[in-house]
């Protein structure tokens, strides 16, 4: 069962890696959208299968359809190589590795093999997390209500031709 | 059953957010940047979800889901700029944004 986490995680690394790499805006938006499904089969991995149908349905199912309209919308071609310098470039790359590699340390030391075990099974059931949603977290909900509301109604007006 | 350490779940975590960092800042097109921040945004949710999944509560889930209501939001209003910008300049290069003048 836990090959299957590895395999799917290898999965991620490599759709990310693409994502970042590629030119095409297009081919970055599908590869995003393989980097998000996979991510719900790790939710399930969990034991979250409410987050894992969120993820598939909101994220790659509403949000990455709105990208991929844009992309289209406006016709994103494929980038040009830069023409400024490319010192960022050779100076960043190494820079990046050095902070992946502190970053692993620091979860090494913390996390060493075999200390956490995973604890009794999670209940990741929708009953479970809209109880916890609808009594102690009722507060938030109804203020992202609203927040999204804001976001339509910013989203309508700056994308207006004319006032 | 699943036998898989916190740490790994963590590390991926680090890995992806490091690679979204990566596109964040080389990237040129603004599509591209803004999609590399959803992958930010997705490498904490995995931690997120990892933490809550190893510590037995589930109020990490919780996050996880206001998280990506809060995504859902942000990617509205940031992708209706973007049209505004390219009506403006004509352009999807972060290089071609340099003023704050039409």
């Amino acid at each position: 069962m836990s090959i299957l986490f590895y395999i799917v995680a290898a999965v991620l690394v490599l759709a990310a890696l693409n994502m970042v790499v590629q030119r095409t805006p297009v081919y970055s938006a599908l590869s995003l959208i393989v980097v998000l499904c996979s991510l719900a089969v790790v939710y399930l991995l969990l034991g979250a299968e409410f987050m894992a149908v969120i993820q598939v349905i909101i994220y790659a199912g509403a949000i990455m359809v709105l990208f991929v309209f844009v992309i289209m919308l406006l016709n994103a071609q494929r980038e040009e190589p830069s023409h400024r310098s490319r010192v960022s470039r050779w100076l960043g790359v190494p820079l990046i590795g050095a902070f992946t590699v502190e970053m692993l340390m620091v979860i090494w030391r913390q996390f060493p093999r075999g200390t956490t075990p995973p604890a009794a099974a999670l209940d990741g059931s929708p009953q479970a997390i809209g109880h916890l949603l609808f009594r102690s977290y009722v507060l938030p909900f109804e203020v992202t209500s609203i927040l999204i509301l804001v976001a339509v109604l910013g989203a309508v007006v700056l994308a207006k031709k004319e006032f | 059953m699943n036998m898989v350490p916190l740490s790994h779940y963590l590390a991926l975590s680090v890995i992806l957010f490091v690679l979204g960092a990566a596109g964040f800042i080389f990237r040129r097109n603004i599509i591209t940047v803004f999609m590399c921040i959803e992958l930010m945004l997705n490498a904490v949710n995995l931690a997120f979800m990892a933490f809550s999944r190893f510590r037995g509560n589930l109020d990490g889930q919780i996050f996880v889901f206001f998280v990506i209501v809060v995504a859902a939001a942000e990617a509205a209003v940031g992708l209706a700029i973007i049209i505004a910008l390219h009506r403006n300049r004509e352009s999807l290069n972060i290089e071609d944004v340099d003023s704050m003048k039409m």
